[in-house]
């Protein structure tokens, strides 16, 4: 893979590319073996944080909800630790080897299980929008492995449940239990505090495991906007027919493109008729009020058009300003 | 530019009224782009439903064609989502491309095909090779231990108020300093008919391979604290060993820990030795870069980690029942030494799908 250079323009950066830059900074472009870049966008750390607090929760829940169920089986089997010997005592005795065996499940597979899975998170992850993914190098990077997962799974112990151990059994054992909570604080906010200064953003099980955590987008097909009746510069609700001039198109570049297709997919009548006004003045045009959609699909599909034949010719125009 | 700006789209438009076909769509479409587009939407939005059904682990259901087919869609995919980032301005459509690619590329080049086959493969050859990998630092791991049982003893030796501080209060109950021979001889033989057993040898090893984790994990600290925690628990040994030792009991003592020990102890030291790996490689990350070297180790240590769960599991039956139901020292140092040899020689003779 290759890293993203660092595409940021030199000073007068116009909004766009502001924005892109600051876009940027989470993008990473992994080359797959067939020479496509995709970009990945690294997991902002609040959503990671999210995750991680469902999935204990989760996983607290699934604890209480297996003890109650093995305890009411046992009251069934008659509860009886004296007698071992008599069949019910066995049963009991059955119940919580079972028990333990489940409680160490739960800590230690719960992640495994889900982030070896097709999709490579664990139902936190998969409610916060991302997945895990294998940092990738070199040409056949990113094939996550079973190693990966198991290793960044195994150092959580540390990160997590360690500082909570040590303050559970220094207050056990009478330990100075101020003390000890202060040292788990500082143990705990020392690996928490971890991917705050690293550029990828790992914590330490992903930088023993070689792996990161990124966005999982999932998107539908959009309708195409330019194919439309409104599109052909046809309206349909006063039959007009706009139709730009060159000089009306050369106002903008892409980046406006691009804003202009959200506006109308966001299909907002206020946001709409803003764009509509603002176009219209700057290109000097009076389109009159009420058929604000359809003048704006013509103006897009005419826009994109122009834009799309400067491209083939090599020439693009990344905004207002260029 | 001309043609472009004023519009195929009005002349289209006032050739064709009404789009009603994909075909007739795709062909009046104004845009190359939009041709482009929905000349391959049909593949893409096959690539779409079979990467759904795969990612909810419906597998199965999806048809032999549509699994044979999904390399090939996937690259499809791709090479739309490359013309598109040069011919398209339709920032819905790359983005759309650029999360189906992602999803199938997950697929496509994800992880192994099955928990199973993984298995399979490590218990075949991948986790002995995974151990001979750090042979160096299993070395330093057994250095250590070794010196840790040496301190231990030569600490208490020298004065047995150290026992105190090494062995913990809960863990020793009788067992301290100045006990008599029959009562120590009691905690060795003669557990027979004890009850709880399965409990007893559960909670064991969720203990036990609680602690190797931590072991191995932080081995991220450059190792250090793993050193200390592998000193400190087999200095507790060696107070145990010295205290037996007084009242002649040294031999049957060695018998009553090698049954399970052999194994247990052999575990920790793997655990031990897969976190100095990390924390050398770490620290001496050679000619690569450290968070590479890290990564490297960390996926190699983490197969050892697997198996040395799985020892655990061995240990803890063996100490929950064998030990207890095998009550002469020949016959547990027999089986100790069984399990030493079954696993040395698995980890070192083994060689099978060495690569």
């Amino acid at each position: 893979m290759a890293w993203k250079p660092s595409l940021r323009r030199k000073d007068n950066a116009s909004p766009a590319s502001r924005i892109k830059a600051h876009e940027e900074r989470r993008q990473r472009i992994v080359i797959t073996p067939e020479g496509v870049p995709i970009p990945f966008t690294l997991a902002s750390r609040g959503a990671r944080a999210g995750a991680l607090f469902l999935d204990l929760a989760m996983i607290f829940g699934a604890m209480i909800g297996a003890t109650l169920i093995l305890a009411r089986i046992a009251q069934g089997a008659g509860i009886n630790l004296n007698d071992s010997n008599s069949p019910a005592g066995r049963a009991v005795q059955a119940l919580s080897v079972l028990w333990i065996i489940m409680l160490f499940l739960f800590r230690n597979a719960w992640f495994l299980f889900f982030e070896l899975g097709p999709r490579g998170a664990t139902p936190g992850k998969r409610i916060t929008g991302i997945r895990i993914a294998a940092r990738a190098r070199g040409k056949d990077g990113g094939r996550l492995t079973t190693e990966a997962v198991i290793a960044r799974n195994l150092v959580r112990d540390i990160e997590l449940f360690m500082p909570l151990i040590f303050i559970i059994v220094a207050s056990v054992d009478g330990g100075d239990a101020e003390m000890a909570a202060w040292a788990g604080l500082v143990w705990f906010l020392l690996f928490a505090l971890f991917p705050f200064f690293n550029r990828d953003r790992l914590r330490c099980g992903d930088l023993i495991a070689g792996t990161w955590v990124v966005e999982a987008p999932k998107r539908k097909l959009e309708q195409a906007l330019s194919v439309g009746d409104g599109a052909k510069g046809l309206s349909a609700e006063t039959g007009a027919q706009y139709r730009f001039g060159d000089a009306d198109l050369a106002v903008y570049g892409e980046f406006e493109l691009q804003v202009l297709e959200r506006v109308l997919r966001e299909n907002r009548t206020d946001a709409l008729r803003d764009v509509a006004r603002t176009i219209c003045a700057k290109i000097g045009w009076d389109a009159g009020a009420g058929d604000e959609r359809a003048f704006l699909e013509a103006y897009y599909a005419q826009l994109r058009a122009r834009l799309e034949t400067g491209m083939r010719f090599g020439k693009r125009k990344a905004d207002k300003h260029a | 530019m001309n043609a472009g700006t004023t519009g195929i789209a009005q002349r289209i438009g006032g050739w064709f009224a009404k789009p009603t076909e994909a075909a007739v769509a795709a062909e009046q479409a104004a845009l190359r782009s939009d041709r482009f587009r929905l000349e391959r939407e049909g593949d893409w939005k096959r690539l779409d439903a079979i990467v759904k059904a795969m990612e909810a682990g419906r597998t199965r259901r999806v048809s032999d064609e549509d699994l044979l087919a999904l390399p090939a869609l996937y690259r499809t995919a791709a090479s739309s989502l490359a013309i598109a980032r040069e011919t398209s301005l339709d920032a819905a459509l790359v983005a759309y491309l650029e999360a189906l690619t992602q999803r199938a590329w997950f697929l496509v080049y994800g992880p192994r095909a099955s928990l199973w086959s993984w298995l399979r493969s490590f218990l075949g050859g991948g986790w002995s090779a995974s151990v001979r990998g750090m042979a160096l630092d299993i070395l330093i791991a057994l250095a250590l231990m070794v010196a840790g049982t040496v301190v231990g003893w030569l600490l208490v030796a020298s004065n047995p108020e150290w026992y105190y501080s090494l062995v913990p209060g809960g863990f020793a109950d009788v067992r301290v300093p100045g006990a008599s021979r029959e009562v120590l001889h009691g905690t060795l033989f003669g557990n027979q008919d004890q009850n709880g057993m399965s409990v007893f040898a559960a909670e064991l090893f969720s203990n036990n391979a609680q602690v190797s984790i931590l072991c191995f994990a932080l081995g991220f600290a450059f190792g250090l604290p793993t050193m200390l925690l592998l000193i400190h628990n087999t200095a507790l040994l060696g107070a145990m060993l010295w205290l037996y030792h007084g009242q002649g009991l040294l031999l049957d003592l060695v018998g009553w820990l090698a049954i399970h020990g052999t194994t247990e102890l052999f575990a920790i030291l793997l655990a031990g030795a897969a976190g100095i790996h990390i924390g050398r490689s770490m620290a001496f990350p050679g000619n690569q870069p450290v968070v590479e070297a890290a990564a490297t180790a960390g996926r190699r240590a983490a197969q050892v980690m697997t198996g040395v769960v799985l020892m655990l599991i061995v240990a803890a039956l063996l100490e929950g029942f064998a030990r207890q139901l095998v009550d002469s020292t020949p016959s547990r140092l027999t089986v100790g030494g069984f399990m030493l040899v079954l696993w040395t020689g698995y980890f070192f003779a083994f060689r099978r799908g060495a690569r």
